[in-house]
């Protein structure tokens, strides 16, 4: 096969749209969810288990003729700090955008704690990002407590 | 409007504040009743019932001349009839010049200081903080102790549920502590506690068996070890009674050696330690009233 080796393309070049290169494989079914990729109708293209320098294995999601906002965006750095965006315009990156994972994180994901007030009133969820890589880990502003990447609820 | 100043974590509080609660607490002890409150208002809140920490705080804001209103039981609250805490806390905040609040939820406190325009001093919230039971027991070590700094403290019990170890913990990182921890090893320290002491270069040893370090330390800080937080029984009926204290323990410990408990006890320490001049635990709950005035009069800016 060989796929992988030199330039070839394992995943097919789209003409306008947003390419996220750089998710760690085992979160990209996390990070088509949380994107709410099912409800687009325009093609989507993703490769699993690519081989990546920085992170072991990665995977690469294409997406025709979709722009993301900016809270959009926001909501992949947590399960994606290394990935990279690359918007397309008829076939040429114009303008690519590294995510960083935010220092503080609020309204994206639940607290894993279920004696936590914000799970039983209607309180917006607030984090301070306490560990950034490789997988994120956040302490919330009220219970204190540590919800792990395996425990995100995404609101 | 400036936000009000609350303190519903033990780490709102910097280390100049700690100290500064402390003298005030010394000036209460010496003269308890002082008229600083003059007739203000404030409420107490327990949305949980904590029958002890409430009379605590009650006496505390009598003593300064205060007024109380508010609730012990949360049947009599109309949050039971559904009204969100956002907005008991923001009606009630209108109606007193600080909140003293005890909630069974973890983080009620913070969320109320947000909402308030009055000072939130955090009475319990689960098992997340109960910060003036951690100053209260600073008052206690660095009154029986004179400082409370270099001391070698020995925290006894359920190190991993235990709120009053965590904060006292962070409380104490500040003053150069050696920290002996007594746990049965499903009850031991989280390793969230330990990095914080290893980033602090502060030294720690952890035991299984208390009888080794009772002889080296200055202070001995016991705990409840709750049957409910085994998962395994037969674990718990192996080590129930290796975490009670007994007079007879305390033969060859240090002469300025005292003894904390946050209470209530159970067993774990035996009555006839009671008698024992190293026993403080009574005196350290009378210590919570003058902690408590102290933290009234700094959170509302008083002249004492
Ligand atoms: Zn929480």
């Amino acid at each position: 096969m060989g796929n992988i080796q030199g330039k070839q393309m394992v995943v097919s070049a789209i003409q306008n749209g947003t390419v996220i290169d750089h998710i760690p494989s085992k979160n990209l079914f996390k990070v088509i969810s949380i994107l709410k990729l099912e409800n687009i109708d325009t093609q989507i293209t993703f490769g699993l288990n690519l081989e990546s320098k920085k992170l072991g294995s990665k995977a690469i999601i294409k997406i025709a003729d979709k722009f993301f906002m900016q809270d959009e965006i926001n909501k992949i750095a947590i399960l994606a700090p290394e990935a990279k965006l690359s918007i397309i315009k008829d076939y040429q990156i114009v303008e690519k955008k590294v995510l960083t994972c935010p220092d503080q994180v609020q309204g994206i994901t639940r607290c894993f704690n279920p004696k936590c007030v914000t799970n039983h009133q209607n309180i917006t969820p607030k984090f301070t990002v306490i560990e950034k890589s490789p997988n994120v880990s956040l302490r919330c502003e009220y219970c204190e407590k540590i919800t792990d990447f395996e425990h995100f609820k995404f609101i | 409007m400036n936000k009000a100043k609350s303190l519903v974590s033990i780490t709102d509080f910097d280390v100049e504040e700690y100290l500064k609660i402390l003298e005030l607490a010394a000036k209460f002890e010496a003269n308890s009743y002082r008229n600083v409150l003059n007739g203000r208002v404030i409420a107490s809140l327990f949305f949980e019932p904590s029958t002890r920490t409430r009379l605590s705080f009650e006496s505390a804001i009598n003593r300064l001349g205060g007024r109380v209103i508010g609730f012990s039981d949360i049947e009599t609250t109309s949050s039971t009839k559904g009204e969100t805490l956002h907005d008991t806390i923001k009606i009630i905040s209108n109606y007193c010049d600080l909140i003293v609040m005890r909630h069974p939820l973890e983080g009620a406190a913070k969320f109320a200081s947000e909402v308030a325009n009055v000072p939130i001093i955090n009475a319990g919230d689960g098992a997340n903080q109960h910060p003036t039971q951690t100053l209260l027991d600073m008052y206690s070590i660095t009154k029986t102790q004179g400082t409370l700094s270099n001391l070698s403290i020995a925290l006894i019990g359920d190190l991993k549920y235990g709120r009053t170890v965590h904060s006292l913990i962070m409380a104490m990182k500040h003053f150069n502590p050696t920290f002996h921890l007594v746990a049965p090893p499903e009850l031991a320290l989280p390793n969230e506690y330990k990095t914080i002491l290893k980033e602090n270069n502060i030294p720690f040893y952890e035991h299984t068996d208390m009888s080794s370090v009772l002889n080296e330390v200055d202070i001995v800080y016991m705990t409840r070890v709750q049957k409910e937080r085994f998962s395994d029984l037969m674990e718990y009926e192996k080590t129930k009674n290796t975490y009670i204290l007994r007079n007879e323990m305390l033969a060859h410990t240090k002469a300025n050696m005292k003894i904390l408990h946050p209470l209530p006890r159970v067993n774990e320490i035996q009555q006839d330690v009671d008698e024992n001049p190293k026993a403080y635990y009574f005196e350290q709950a009378r210590n919570g009233v003058f902690t408590r005035q102290a933290i009234i009069s700094y959170l509302l800016q008083l002249n004492v």
